[in-house]
């Protein structure tokens, strides 16, 4: 049954002839950002690996033209430290939003489970009486459980993270009613019963500078956080279960018990923005931080994060939240109507995701 | 002479409704060959190397590991047991980096107490032994181990997820179609590596749809048609259109 073609059977094991010229071929193989890449293909592959690059010139170049439009206000360390208050709280969502946006996913409920979380804490301490540690420990817990309820629905019912936080923004948002009789907290009532609640509202000052102690424990969960991210299994777990689902299932990894991680650890650290919350207002109402799931989502984007996953870090987010709390706060000393300043917040989220769909084509 | 097979299925028998895709289908890879398996599309290849690594679970038959009977339920516990796979779309990560690749899944520990207590990785245990593993092997076009998987090339990209599984494979290693997406000049490269591994002792099931590579490297051809085995030839006896013409039915069996 021989043909006489042998040298595709030879047991020498020549070369099929299509592939002889191999060996006069070119050897070279490829190289990366050589001299003839063009600059602006070298900078896109540059800013795909520091995806902080851009927003942290967008942060620099506002402080700058704001500082130079408003002069001593703007600029002096009294105005920086108040524009980092008020992105503290954004800044600790957005943290938890970017576990999940790491993984493909998106958590609209992120800011309902920090209300949610806020009443619980600021109601069990001062209607039920609770001693404050146990109000303040359930309430962490309850964010805890809501982050993992998310997490469930996503991986053992497979619900598309959209559709299923939008579920348990409606879900937690109607409890958060419900529990609280629509009635706030007043500030009074929680700083007679329960002063715990209210301290990370307190602030140390330096040179007219005041940080809060809200803002001390939000450097405790970004340090946290970048730990996990960048030290551990689970981190690059999060990376490659949003990088490429099945792949990172195929190479040993259980993506769902990542994903469920990644959700529950999002529900604790709104469970701590709850505290910060608290400390911030002084008061607790249910009608808090309406804007806060699309503020996290802003913060998150801006800072460089891609929505397809796998792909930014936390470092990004607080930029992010810096980058909108000096618009906001910029223009608004500047006498700009407040439309403006939502109005620039949007330019700033169509700019940030139109980079990354222009650096993402990079990969390709 | 008889040479216990370090995989080995005997009569496996696999039905999907009414369809049969393995039907008493035995295999057979022996130490330090490289066996490859082709088939016509549909031919049942795909489920009889599933059913190996516990992809799937046979209906009937049993699969024996170095001569003892294995029950794998998932690709995990394959691995644990020591094959490895390399699946066609690679299973690699492109925003991590070559060494995190390499042991994405089984990532290791640092010894100290952060290890112990905070889980720390460790990164330069890690980055040494991947350094190693590529170097072992010849892969030499990769220099920064840093570097991102999606900077690479195909080939580049192929070449570091053999590289994982010869790393971490003590029993065998499984290819599907790892040629099938490269141009020549990296078919070539991942050939190379392949042979590479048999030096080295290691089996190697090779899927292949490119009969001058199956051709070229296997030791022996396993070929499939209608959901079992009809034959395996050397490739120094038969030529390539006999197992084009027994894969399709076009000739007899001759074993």
């Amino acid at each position: 049954m021989r043909t006489p073609d042998s040298s595709q059977a030879s047991p020498l094991r020549k070369e099929s002839e299509s592939e002889g010229a191999l060996s006069w071929s070119n050897t070279a193989t490829a190289r990366f950002g050589d001299e003839r890449t063009p600059l602006i293909k070298r900078f896109q592959i540059f800013i795909h690996h520091h995806s902080t690059f851009v927003p942290f010139i967008i942060l620099l170049a506002s402080l700058l033209s704001f500082g130079m439009a408003d002069g001593t206000t703007f600029l002096s360390l009294f105005n920086i430290s108040l524009v980092v208050q008020q992105v503290t709280i954004i800044a600790t969502v957005g943290i938890a939003q970017t576990l999940i946006i790491l993984t493909a996913g998106i958590d609209l409920s992120v800011g309902t489970i920090l209300v949610l979380s806020h009443i619980l804490m600021a109601r069990l301490a001062v209607q039920n009486g609770l001693p404050v540690e146990v109000a303040l420990a359930a309430g962490v817990a309850v964010g805890t459980m809501c982050g993992l309820l998310n997490g469930c629905l996503v991986t053992l019912l497979r619900l598309p993270p959209f559709i299923a936080t939008l579920g348990t923004w409606s879900i937690f948002g109607a409890l958060n009613i419900w529990y609280s009789h629509g009635e706030t907290v007043a500030a009074g009532q929680i700083a007679s019963a329960a002063p715990l609640l209210q301290l990370l509202g307190k602030a140390m000052r330096f040179y007219g500078a005041a940080i809060t102690y809200g803002f001390v424990m939000l450097v405790f969960v970004y340090s946290g956080m970048w730990y996990l991210l960048n030290k551990t299994a689970l981190g690059r777990h999060i990376y490659a279960t949003g990088d490429d689902n099945e792949a990172a299932r195929l190479a040993g990894i259980n993506t769902k018990r990542t994903l469920l991680a990644a959700y529950t650890i999002a529900g604790f650290i709104c469970g701590i923005g709850a505290w910060i919350l608290i400390g911030r207002v002084g008061a607790a109402s249910p009608l808090a931080g309406g804007t806060l799931n699309l503020d996290s989502i802003t913060a998150v984007v801006i800072g460089g994060t891609s929505l397809f996953g796998g792909r930014g870090s936390i470092t990004g987010t607080l930029i992010g939240a810096l980058i909108v709390g000096v618009f906001r706060n910029g223009l608004a000393l500047s006498g700009a109507d407040v439309v403006w300043q939502e109005f620039s917040v949007g330019v700033l989220i169509l700019f940030a995701v139109a980079i990354d769909q222009w650096i993402r084509r990079v990969a390709k | 002479m008889m040479q216990v097979p370090v995989l080995q299925a005997r009569n496996l028998v696999k039905r999907y409704g009414s369809v049969t895709a393995l039907d008493h289908a035995d295999f057979e890879l022996l130490p330090g060959e490289i066996l490859a398996v082709i088939g016509d599309n549909g031919a049942g290849k795909s489920t009889l190397i599933k059913a190996l690594v516990g992809a799937i679970i046979p209906d009937q038959g049993e699969i024996l590991l170095n001569g003892r009977v294995v029950h794998f339920r998932s690709p995990l516990e394959a691995r644990k047991a020591g094959i490895e796979t390399v699946f066609q779309n690679l299973a690699l990560s492109p925003s991590l980096s070559i060494a995190d690749n390499l042991f994405l899944g089984r990532e290791k520990r640092s010894a100290g107490a952060w290890g112990r207590l905070f889980r720390a990785l460790d990164e330069r245990g890690m980055r040494a032994e991947a350094r190693r593993a590529l170097s072992g092997l010849g892969i030499t076009t990769v220099q920064n181990i840093n570097q991102t998987v999606e900077t690479l090339s195909g080939g580049q990209r192929q070449c570091i997820a053999v590289a994982r599984a010869a790393a971490f494979a003590s029993r065998a290693i499984i290819m599907d179609e790892p040629t099938a997406a490269l141009g020549v000049k990296e078919s070539r490269r991942v050939l190379e590596l392949i042979l590479e591994i048999r030096s080295k002792g290691l089996p190697v099931v090779l899927i292949s749809h490119n009969m001058p590579h199956v051709f070229e490297i296997a030791d022996r051809i396993h070929i499939h048609r209608l959901g079992t085995r009809a034959c395996v030839v050397r490739p120094t006896e038969y030529s390539m259109s006999d197992a084009v013409a027994i894969m399709t039915g076009a000739t007899k069996a001759p074993c």
